[in-house]
């Protein structure tokens, strides 16, 4: 009797401490099999290679839900013809908008310094702009309000710590950084529950966000083997394997697939 | 089955429990006072009391989660309410130490005051070892209060335009019922239904009750809520005068404020009692 309940106290005790491992060192474990996966590539920025394509939507693009601002009357006045959820945003042949496309293995256990240059969000018409941003891990980001309103940024990250800030209109930017990779953060403005904002952050520069012509480019790539991935909040992720010379450009084209439901603008 | 067989096997299972919960909770240094932690003890004191909401693994869905509103903290996420320090930092230990004591009001964390103040210490650590940022970051300095200006008529009616400026209306409501525009949408970092503190109720803040947690309160904002930071929109002149404007939204304040308040500024009650 004694003997069966300590194996019960055991079993448990491993089922419980397995997914403690899952759920935290997922992410070491990935990092490490990307650098076995790429062992003797020096990093050679002598000659960048780049990687340019298109990502689109292959089926029924989803029209946008109706938002409305009527909670704030200074929102709304900025929107006259109203507005609609941007979760989705695919133009002529369903080339996509708002797609993050990133180098998601083969860097190995390189470091890369972030940029120098400050990233901007800005809060204008209660809407995020851009609606998704990417960034350098210990990069400058600057929020910066320009509506008649106040707002509160409040990021909602899981590998990053969660804070929540007060902007009233006319306030100096606010500063901050994120100092581990996380894809993506959603952002969130409590007072404004339509606002979201997505901000990607990599610990490498090899990222690019489409425009309305769902087009990407990553520059400056060194040669080598890599996996890219490109990242919709809505539609999850799809990727690539690519192999790439020194001073090559090779183009790479994503596609999507529609999902049964693309549900409501709610988080995660 | 022999006696020796049955050592053996308690043993080895003691060793393998001991190996595999290693990386449950990494070990996590608590000074409050003159006090330090015994995590050992801080354990025993986890399981006794506080495993049966927060949960063996610290993630806040122990057995009693689903009957709670609101729910149990998630300690893997290190993510806290009060605190003496600004948004996005890790609490003090004395941050902790203090919310285990005081308890949470309107929440089904009660106050742990019957629990020694080393045992406090002690589950601190327990606390703390739920979450591998503990092990990696440090938190900051916390936001300096200084020391708080006698209240006066003129202060309030800035506190006033302060609450109209700041857009504290969306949430708390013009007259500070927690009816504002923006009340019925807000939602916690979980996504669950959260509501705004209601001033008129004159009930206690969730992290304390004097002017002095209130301050600390809207500065740091509530981690894990809706409630933001106001550090880099006001000035601490400012941040009083908005103190003191607030106390007014309190219907009957002198009830719950604490004994020394009153006998240090009476004409701080007087004024209110004035009204």
């Amino acid at each position: 009797m004694k003997l069966k309940h300590l194996l019960i106290v055991c079993v448990a005790q491993v089922v419980l401490t397995w997914g403690h491992y899952d759920k935290h060192m997922g992410a070491t474990l990935a990092a490490a099999s990307a650098t076995s996966a790429n062992p003797a590539a020096a990093f050679d920025t002598s000659a960048p290679a780049i990687v340019t394509g298109v990502v689109r939507l292959d089926g029924p693009v989803p029209a946008g839900k109706s938002i409305s601002m009527t909670k704030d009357p200074a929102c709304m006045k900025m929107h006259p013809s109203g507005v609609t959820t941007e979760d989705v945003i695919a133009g002529s042949n369903g080339a996509l908008t708002n797609v993050i496309v990133y180098v998601s293995e083969g860097l190995g256990d390189r470091t890369f310094d972030p940029s120098g240059n400050a990233v901007v969000i800005e809060q204008k018409g209660c809407r995020y702009r851009p609606h998704v941003l990417a960034m350098q891990a210990k990069q400058k980001l600057q929020i910066v309000n320009s509506d008649p309103t106040s707002h509160n940024i409040h990021p909602l990250p899981t590998n990053n710590q969660e804070w929540n800030k007060s902007q009233p209109p006319g306030q100096p930017p606010i500063e901050a950084t994120f100092a581990r990779e996380e894809i993506a953060i959603p952002v969130k403005c409590n007072e404004h529950p339509w606002m979201r904002a997505y901000i990607a952050v990599f610990k490498h520069p090899f990222f690019s966000v489409t425009g309305t012509d769902g087009r990407f480019e990553l520059k400056n790539l060194p040669s080598g083997t890599y996996v890219v991935t490109a990242w919709q909040e809505k539609l999850g992720s799809v990727e690539q394997k690519l192999t790439i010379g020194a001073k090559e450009t090779k183009t790479l084209d994503f596609v999507f697939k529609p999902r049964r439901s693309y549900g409501t603008a709610s988080l995660q | 089955m022999s006696l020796l067989k049955t050592t053996v096997i308690e043993m080895l299972g003691a060793i393998l429990l001991t190996v595999l919960s290693g990386p449950l909770a990494l070990a996590q240094e608590v000074r409050v006072g003159d006090l330090t932690e015994n995590a050992k003890q801080g354990k025993e004191v986890y399981r006794r009391y506080c495993v049966g909401c927060h949960g063996q693994l610290g993630n806040g869905q122990g057995e009693n989660a689903p009957h709670l509103d609101p729910k149990p903290r998630d300690f893997t996420a290190a993510v806290f309410k009060c605190r003496s320090t600004p948004t996005g930092s890790l609490p003090l230990d004395t941050d902790l130490f203090e919310t285990i004591g005081r308890g949470i009001h309107a929440s089904a964390m009660p106050s742990w005051y019957p629990l020694t103040r080393q045992e406090r210490v002690n589950v601190v650590a327990s606390v703390k070892g739920f979450s591998p940022r503990f092990h990696e970051e440090k938190p900051a300095d916390p936001v300096p209060i200084p020391p708080e200006p006698p209240t006066a008529s003129a202060g309030i009616a800035r506190g006033k335009q302060l609450y109209k400026k700041l857009e504290c209306w969306k949430c708390h409501g013009q007259e500070g019922r927690g009816d504002g525009p923006s009340a019925s949408t807000l939602t916690d970092s979980k996504d669950r239904p959260i509501v705004p503190y209601d001033f008129t109720t004159g009930e206690r803040f969730k992290c304390g009750q004097s002017n002095q947690d209130l301050y600390r309160i809207f500065m740091t904002g509530l981690d894990g809520t809706p409630m933001p930071s106001y550090l880099e929109d006001v000035t601490p002149d400012q941040a009083w005068d908005l103190v003191h404007f607030l106390r007014t939204l309190q219907v009957s304040p002198e009830k719950h404020m604490s004994l020394r308040d009153l006998v240090r500024r009476p004409s701080h009650v007087e004024e209110k009692l004035n009204r």
